[in-house]
C-alpha cells in the first residue's frame, strides 16, 4: 500500500456514511411520496442516528456490544478495501464475518423476538450469500482474477454478464431487507417481529448498526456500479436506478415466506449463473 | 448550520413513539393510527410509530389505567432509555374520562408514571394528537439539553 492508498481508504471510510445516509433519506422520501404523503426530509437518517448516539445506553449483556462493534468494524473494513481495489473475494469475507457477529450478538440475548430475528438473519444469509460467490465466480469468468482491478480494467461486465448482474440485484434486495425479503428485521412502519433481530439494540448501539448497514449498502451498490466501470458516473446511475427498483418492489409486494425467498434465491441465481456463463463459454468456441 | 446545531435540532426531529394501549375504548387507537395515514403524515415530522419501548423516545398511552394494567404501563415506561416524555391522549388517559368511577379504574395515566403532555379529546382528534406529539418533541429537546437523565435501568434487574 503507498500513502495514496492510506487515504483513498480514509476518504472512503469517512464518505460513505454520509453518502448512505443521504441514499437512505431519498429512499424514505421516495417510500412517502409513492405512498402519497409528504415524507421525512431528506436528513432524516442523520437526525435518527445523531439522536441514537446521545440517548441512555441500555444494554442486555457485554456480548452484544461486543458484536455490535465488530459488526461496524467489518463494514467499515470491507468499504475501505472496495475503496483501495482489493481482492473482492476477501471483502466479501470480511462483510460475511460482520454479518456472523451480528446474528451472534442478537442471539446472545434472551429476547424471543430477537432470537427468531436472528435465525431469520441467518437463512437470509444462506440466501444471498451462495449467489455472491456466484456472482465472484462469473467476474472470475470474464476478468481472470478476483482481483478488483483487473476486474475493472474489463471497462463493461454488464454487456458481458448481464444475468449475474441481475442476480447481484437481487442480493442487493434481500440485503437491504426490502419487502418482499423482509424477514428478520424490517423498516419502521412495517414493524416485522417488533424489531427482528433488532429488538434488544437499544439508544447508541443501534445508532452503530445503522451506521454499518448504511456502509453495506454502499458496498452493495458499488458493486453494482463496477459492472459499468468504464465510467463510474454510469455505473452510479445504473445501480442507484436498481435502488430505485427495489424501493417500488419493495411498495408493491407483500412478505412473503422465508421458503419461498430460498427457493426463489436459489433457482434464480443458480439457473441465471449457468445460463450466463454457458453462453460466455459458447460464444467464446464459436469466435 | 454549524454541527453543533444540527446536533440540537435532531433532538426535536426525530421522536421515535411507542403506543400502549391501557384499556381504551378503541376511539382513541383509531384515532393514533389515523395519524400515520397520507392525510396527517405524522412521519414528516420524523415521527415513526415503533413497536419496541426501548427504541421509543415518546409513550403515547390511550385509556384509563386499572388494577390489571399498571404493572404493564410501569413496565413500558421503564423499558424506554432516557430522556423520554409521555403523552396522554384522549380524556381516559389524562383523568379516567367517563370510566373514572368504575370498581377497578385508578383514574388518569398520571397516577402510575409521570406525563409531560395531556391531549384531551373523546376520542382526541388525529391533528390534536399530532400537535401534542410536536409538544413532547420540543419537551424531549429540552430534556436533551438539561440531561436529567435518571438511571431507569436499575428498575429492569
Ligand atoms: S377518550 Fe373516549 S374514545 Fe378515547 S378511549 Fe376514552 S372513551 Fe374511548
Amino acid at each position: 500500500m503507498t500513502w495514496a492508498d492510506y487515504l483513498i481508504f480514509a476518504a472512503a471510510v469517512i464518505l460513505t456514511p454520509l453518502i448512505g445516509g443521504l441514499i437512505t433519506g431519498l429512499d424514505r422520501k421516495v417510500t412517502a411520496l409513492i405512498q402519497g404523503r409528504y415524507g421525512p426530509p431528506v436528513l432524516q437518517p442523520f437526525y435518527d442516528v445523531v439522536k441514537l448516539l446521545s440517548k441512555e445506553k441500555m444494554i442486555v449483556n457485554d456480548f452484544q456490544i461486543f458484536a455490535a462493534y465488530i459488526y461496524l468494524l467489518s463494514a467499515i473494513l470491507s468499504v475501505g478495501f472496495f475503496a483501495i481495489k482489493a481482492d473482492l473475494l476477501m471483502i466479501i469475507f470480511i462483510m460475511s464475518i460482520g454479518l456472523v457477529f451480528y446474528v451472534i450478538g442478537a442471539l446472545a440475548t434472551r429476547s424471543p423476538y430477537s432470537q427468531v430475528g436472528a435465525q431469520r438473519e441467518l437463512m437470509q444469509m444462506l440466501a444471498y450469500e451462495p449467489l455472491l460467490i456466484f456472482v465472484l465466480i462469473g467476474m472470475y469468468y470474464v476478468a481472470g482474477s478476483f482481483n478488483l482491478h483487473d476486474i475493472m480494467s474489463h471497462g463493461r461486465l454488464l454487456l458481458d454478464l448481464p444475468l449475474i448482474f441481475v442476480v447481484l440485484s437481487l442480493v442487493l434486495d434481500i440485503k437491504i431487507k426490502k419487502s418482499p425479503f423482509d424477514f428478520s428485521t424490517s423498516e419502521h412502519a412495517h414493524q416485522e417481529l417488533v424489531r427482528g433481530i433488532l429488538t434488544d439494540y437499544a439508544g447508541p448501539y443501534l445508532a452503530l448498526i445503522e451506521i454499518a448497514d448504511w456502509y453495506e449498502l454502499v458496498l452493495l451498490l458499488a458493486m453494482l456500479a463496477i459492472f459499468w466501470s468504464q465510467n463510474l458516473v454510469i455505473g452510479a446511475l445504473i445501480s442507484l436506478f436498481v435502488f430505485f427498483l427495489d424501493i417500488i418492489v419493495d411498495n408493491i409486494s407483500a412478505r412473503m415466506t422465508l421458503k419461498w425467498m430460498l427457493s426463489f434465491s436459489w433457482i434464480v441465481g443458480i439457473s441465471f449463473t449457468v445460463l450466463n456463463i454457458a453462453y460466455l463459454y459458447f460464444s467464446n468456441v464459436s469466435r | 448550520m454549524g454541527l453543533k446545531e444540527f446536533v440540537k435540532k435532531s433532538f426535536s426531529k426525530s421522536p421515535w413513539v411507542v403506543h400502549y394501549d391501557c384499556g381504551s375504548c378503541n376511539g382513541c387507537d383509531i384515532e393514533v393510527l389515523a395519524c400515520m395515514t397520507p392525510i396527517y403524515d405524522m412521519e414528516r415530522f420524523g415521527m415513526v410509530n415503533v413497536g419496541n419501548p426501548k427504541h421509543a423516545d415518546i409513550l403515547i398511552v390511550t385509556g384509563t389505567v386499572n388494577e390489571k394494567n399498571k404493572d404493564v404501563l410501569k413496565n413500558v415506561y421503564d423499558m424506554m432509555p432516557d430522556p423520554k416524555v409521555v403523552v396522554a391522549a384522549g380524556i381516559c388517559a389524562c383523568s379516567g374520562g367517563i370510566f373514572r368511577d368504575c370498581y377497578n379504574v385508578l383514574g388518569g395515566i398520571d397516577k402510575v408514571i409521570p406525563v409531560d403532555v395531556y391531549v384531551p379529546g373523546c376520542p382526541a382528534k388525529p391533528e390534536a394528537m399530532i400537535d401534542g406529539l410536536y409538544k413532547a418533541a420540543q419537551i424531549l429537546k429540552e430534556k436533551y439539553s438539561r440531561r436529567e437523565v435518571i438511571v431507569s435501568a436499575k428498575s429492569l434487574g
